[in-house]
């Protein structure tokens, strides 16, 4: 049954196990582990973006292409549930549709470049998504009458997903609308991963891997390379989209800076590299440090910088907002020296 | 005997329609200047908006130049080149910065030797870092793609970060020296100094590279590796230390964009490398990969469309080199003038 639910992609490696295991039981207890707004928020963080991530890497792990264009449709989905509840009102009906429309619009906005880039040569593909994304990001920003520029949208989602409603306690801490949306999220992305990790596991995923392998061979086999590249960017732009409403549905707000920046793209990067490239289990790990890091690394490193303050030069690369040039530091060392991430480092600590 | 084959052959002439299709990439920008001379109607704000589409175009073009050699040389695709153009800017304005003296003063020969110095200065540094970023992020994934982007963007993250911390995260407001300030007039319309001497630039840069490209040894061995690598290397040529060399000038170029952008916008920030990125890639894309004239055409066209549609329909202009892109990409999906072959 387990074995099953996890369409037979087991972790398969006891340490690895364990994390997942620890990671799983903290996310599903966060609100009784870990009571307090911000840890509630940083635990929804951690669903959406393995959700994101995991997506992502059905890309660039499993197709090995590089798309820029991902926090494109991630904002898709977030806009779509924004839109459609400042326009309907509050209701789970305006949520409903505006999740699907926005997953749809990302669906054939990733076939429409696909077809484009893919057709001539997968490094297209790269820049070209780069170009859209900053092209749709500038449009969002400045048709503020439609989507509100800068400052983004706010708006009502239902009340029973808000902290006004109040369920009573369950082991002393208040159930409330927020836990409720909380686990909402946690149960989508639940649902949302093992999806993906579904997919990768099917033959069509099998093909997708074939591809990456080796191009001509997987073509010569008698698959269609773009057939298949295309597909994937759709599956992989939708779930983003999905993942995208989440996180509009968690926020209440959505604006250019939390879903469309290229920041986010490169921190989407970053968790799929560290996590570990072409294994849906890298997205858990990656997601779940890196957004631990963007909340605690930083006062980290405030601690560390107040005491080398007297040293020279160092302060300055320990100052906290310094914490991405590390990252990014992190990000060249594990392309070059552990390409298959933390879950790839895993698995082969167990065979070796 | 046997009679001779019973055939004649004819060396007939291009088609019209044949030549009209090899011309036509270079016949855009002239068919696009005239198009909007007839869509803007006033001959004054016309020439404006040419010159300072040109002027845009020539910029883009500098930091594009580089980009699409190396990657027509090595098949290295560097998405950190938008980091030397801000590390460009950065460097040379801050040359200015301190010469204010030099800058502010209203003689023409103290201005060009500020300005001068703060290009070497940027050019040096870039060029350097270029060299760096070559040996230490690129050399390690040759012929890996996928690598390379990854790569190369965690370099621009870490430049980039690096700029901060060495600059701080606020933008930098400057002044153009004294004599490049203000407009002269033409026929009517005001053009402004810097816009014409950034166009004088460009085509000079233009002209040097298709001369040093055309005309000399190291030239032919670059254009050659473009065409075919293998062969060129059988026949003895090391193309790596080629390579090497092309990686500096190129970054080195795009050092050059960035202070000519950062004099162009009289501002500059730490994530202007990143947008101009963005505008270099359409560029490179839409003027084929590997190929410098296809780059040129691109850049020019980029600059000439954006300007033209920022006057004639502002919103339209944001969203111009997208479509621009995919017109192009429908016409020719490898780009108008491709060099490498499709991979």
């Amino acid at each position: 049954m387990l074995v099953k639910l996890l369409s037979g992609d087991k972790p398969n490696s006891v340490v690895l196990t364990i994390i997942l295991l620890i990671i799983l039981v903290c996310l599903a207890l966060a609100p009784f582990l870990f009571p307090g707004v911000r840890s509630l928020e940083t635990a929804a963080r951690i669903c959406i973006f393995i959700v994101l991530v995991a997506s992502y890497d059905l890309l660039l792990g499993y197709t090995g292409i590089v798309s820029f264009a991902h926090t494109m449709f991630f904002g898709l989905g977030a806009y779509g549930v924004a839109l459609a509840s400042d326009h309907l009102g509050r209701g789970f009906g305006p949520l409903l549709l505006g999740t699907t429309l926005g997953a749809l619009a990302a669906g054939v906005l990733a076939v429409l470049i696909g077809l484009f880039s893919l057709r001539v040569r997968a490094i297209f593909f790269a820049m070209i998504t780069l170009a859209v994304a900053s092209a749709v990001a500038v449009l969002v920003s400045q048709f503020s009458t439609i989507t509100g520029g800068e400052d983004g949208l706010n708006y009502s989602i239902p009340r029973a997903l808000t902290p006004a409603f109040r369920l009573g306690e369950i082991a002393g801490v208040k159930i409330n609308g927020k836990i409720l949306n909380y686990y909402l999220i946690f149960f989508c992305s639940g649902a949302l991963f093992l999806l993906l990790l579904r997919i990768v596991n099917s033959p069509f995923g099998r093909v997708l891997e074939a591809i990456r392998e080796n191009e001509f061979r997987a073509e010569a086999i008698g698959y269609k390379v773009v057939w298949y590249r295309t597909a994937a960017t759709c599956l992989s732009a939708a779930v983003a989209a999905l993942a995208g409403s989440l996180f509009a549905i968690w926020l209440r707000y959505v604006g250019p800076d939390t879903t469309l920046s290229f920041e986010i793209m490169l921190d989407i990067l970053l968790m799929v590299v560290i996590g570990g490239m072409g294994t849906m289990y890298g997205a858990v790990i990656g997601a779940t440090i890196f957004v631990l890091a963007q909340n605690y690394l930083q006062n980290l490193m405030g601690v560390a910088e107040e005491a080398t303050a007297n040293l020279p030069l160092l302060p300055h690369f320990l100052d906290p907002d310094r914490w991405l040039m590390w990252l990014g530091v992190l990000f060249i060392l594990s392309v070059y020296f552990f390409p298959t991430g933390i879950v790839g480092r895993l698995r082969a600590g167990r065979q070796g | 005997m046997s009679a001779a084959p019973d055939h004649t052959p004819t060396f007939a002439a291009l088609s019209l329609s044949d030549r009209l299709e090899k011309a036509a990439p270079f016949l855009l920008v002239p068919v696009l200047v005239v198009l909007g001379f007839f869509a803007i109607g006033t001959t004054s704000s016309w020439l404006t908006l040419t010159v300072s589409g040109l002027a845009m175009g020539m910029m883009i073009f500098i930091m594009a130049s580089g980009l699409t050699l190396v990657f027509g040389l090595m098949d290295v695709i560097n998405f950190g080149h938008g980091a030397f153009i801000s590390v460009g800017a950065y460097v040379g304005i801050s040359v200015l910065l301190a010469l204010s003296g030099w800058t502010g003063a209203p003689s023409l020969v103290l201005n060009i030797l500020a300005v001068l110095l703060a290009v070497f200065a940027a050019i040096a540094v870039t060029g350097a870092l270029g060299w760096g970023f070559e040996r230490v992020i690129v050399r390690p994934v040759y012929g890996a793609h996928l690598k390379q982007i990854l790569v190369t963007v965690g370099g621009l993250i870490v430049i980039e970060q690096l700029i901060q911390m060495v600059w701080g995260p606020e933008e930098i407001f400057l002044t153009r020296p004294e004599m490049l300030k203000g407009a002269v007039t033409f026929a009517g319309a005001a053009v402004e100094k810097y816009r014409l001497l950034a166009v004088v630039i460009g085509l000079i840069l233009f002209v040097a590279m298709r001369m040093v490209l055309l005309r000399t040894k190291i030239g032919l061995i670059v254009r050659a590796g473009v065409a075919n690598g293998e062969m060129v290397e059988a026949l003895g040529y090391r193309l790596r230390i080629v390579f090497i060399g092309v990686f500096i000038a190129g970054s080195a170029l795009a050092g050059l964009g960035g202070v000519m952008w950062g004099l162009y916008q009289e501002v500059i920030t730490a994530g202007m490398g990143e947008e101009m990125m963005i505008l270099v890639f359409i560029v490179v894309i839409i003027g084929g990969l590997g190929s410098v004239e296809g780059a040129f055409i691109g850049a020019l066209l980029v600059g000439l469309l954006q300007n033209y549609l920022a006057f004639l329909e502002p919103k339209l202009a944001l969203i111009s080199n997208i479509a621009l892109m995919a017109a192009i990409l429908m016409w020719r999906p490898q780009g108008m003038l491709p060099v490498v072959k499709a991979k």
